[in-house]
């Protein structure tokens, strides 16, 4: 049976240099990054070039992914956090071209690995702490102290608000990190059932229609997934945002 | 080299990084391997810093633009739309009013046309009755004074009646003063 851990391995391209002992180098993850980073570039450059009025279906989605974004933020910062536009978009759609092209057979997912994952959610976490310190001062740690508590466990419902902020960055970066992974595992094993399957004969291509089926269907299921987590991400971000630009609860 | 830093993270964990889920194929899980974080830090920054240098710079100001005038044309279009509206709405009130005062002042030349008619014939009746009644009493006046001489020859009639009368029945001519005092004395009674 294929090896479902082998997709998510990283193999060096080329070497760039080394930070102390450690080498710097360019692999397949940095690859489809980049080609992440292309692919969002062409869609939104090349999709506002025709300026059209009545737009293209190429325009359209350039359109779409602007809007869609910018109508998340919107709604759940407001119109100040609008200054954030540009990383929560940046944030979507390298998420949501990462997670996408990661459904192609043989490529690489660039979300699936935990370092990418917990960087994103750091960048965002750091953002949210260094702005919110930056805009409201020593204010900003009224986040930790909910309006109108009863003063005998204050301290409590303190300690609970630090841990759960300080938990965020984990949370925020191992749900996009495990379903990225568990749904690419589950996929590569329903399919590793169907080439094992086929090889035993008639009857093997005969019972290999069932995890076909199912591979189909996950297939389906982590299209969705794909959008769903690069969403929930962009969401809580946002809610993030939110607490750094309006720290009282 | 490229398998390089996979292999190697392997052959350290060894046999413990054994899992189910790796069948046993391979020793350590690439998610988990720390020596690749480096190179993926690194080309994350790289990469994400560009994406962000690329969409705030270039493509959501240009999206952003082609929105906004798309937007800007079709208020100016709604606001043209509603000039138009607003125009042939006044067209429409100031044909509705001109009608209305048409029609009204058909309506008044026409009650003044009735008015002057009925006067006409109210006059030109009054003109008949008046004449009428000058004729009517003038026929009255005719008839009394026919009756009046009527009346008048009716006692010489009389006279002469009971002359003739009084001749026949007693052969002798009365002498008309007796015979007027007569006629005056039945008259009377």
């Amino acid at each position: 049976m294929a090896d479902p851990i082998h997709q998510f391995e990283i193999h060096k391209i080329f070497s760039l240099g080394h930070i102390g002992n450690q080498e710097i180098a360019f692999t397949n993850s940095s690859a489809y990054m980049f080609g992440a980073v292309a692919l969002v570039s062409v869609l939104m450059i090349g999709g506002s070039a025709g300026r059209a009025l009545i737009p293209s279906r190429f325009q359209s989605v350039a359109e779409l992914s602007y809007e869609f974004v910018s109508g998340t933020v919107r709604s759940s910062i407001g119109e100040e956090g609008m200054k954030f536009f540009p990383f929560v978009f940046s944030l979507f759609m390298f998420i949501l071209t990462a997670n996408l092209i990661g459904i192609i057979p043989y490529t690489f997912t660039v979300t699936s690995h935990l370092i990418v994952a917990v960087a994103l959610a750091l960048m965002v976490f750091l953002t949210v702490f260094l702005y919110g310190l930056y805009k409201n001062g020593l204010s900003f740690f009224k986040l930790f102290v909910p309006h109108g508590i009863p003063i005998y466990i204050l301290p409590l419902v303190t300690v609970i608000e630090v841990i759960s902020f300080l938990s965020r960055p984990v949370s925020h970066s191992v749900r996009l990190f495990a379903n990225m992974l568990a749904g690419h595992i589950t996929l590569k094993v329903f399919a590793g059932f169907v080439t094992s399957l086929s090889a035993l004969g008639a009857i093997g291509i005969f019972g290999a229609v069932l995890p076909l089926a199912m591979t189909t269907a996950l297939t389906a299921l982590e299209l969705l997934v794909a959008f769903l987590q690069a969403y929930v991400f962009t969401i809580l971000t946002c809610i993030y945002l939110n607490d750094a630009l309006h720290p009282g609860h | 080299m490229a398998e390089g830093q996979g292999k190697s993270k392997a052959a350290e964990h060894g046999a413990a990084a054994h899992t189910a889920a790796d069948g046993g194929h391979k020793a350590s899980f690439p998610p988990f391997e720390s020596n690749t974080f480096a190179s993926q830090l690194v080309s994350f920054a790289i990469a994400f810093g560009l994406l962000y240098l690329i969409v705030s710079r270039l493509a959501l100001p240009r999206v952003g633009g082609v929105l906004a005038s798309r937007q800007q044309v079709i208020d100016t279009d709604l606001n043209e739309a509603a000039k138009l509206k607003a125009d042939s709405d006044a067209a429409l009130k100031a044909y509705e009013t001109e009608l209305a005062n048409a029609r009204a002042k058909a309506q008044a030349m026409a009650a003044e046309v009735r008015e002057k008619l009925n006067a006409q014939q109210e006059q030109a009746k009054a003109q008949l009755e008046e004449n009428l009644a000058t004729r009517l009493t003038a026929a009255e006046a005719t008839i009394a004074s026919t009756r009046a001489a009527a009346m008048g020859n009716v006692r010489g009639i009389a006279a002469d009646t009971a002359a003739a009368i009084v001749e026949r029945l007693t052969g002798t001519n009365p002498a008309p003063a007796v015979v007027n005092a007569a006629l005056d004395a039945s008259l009377k009674g």
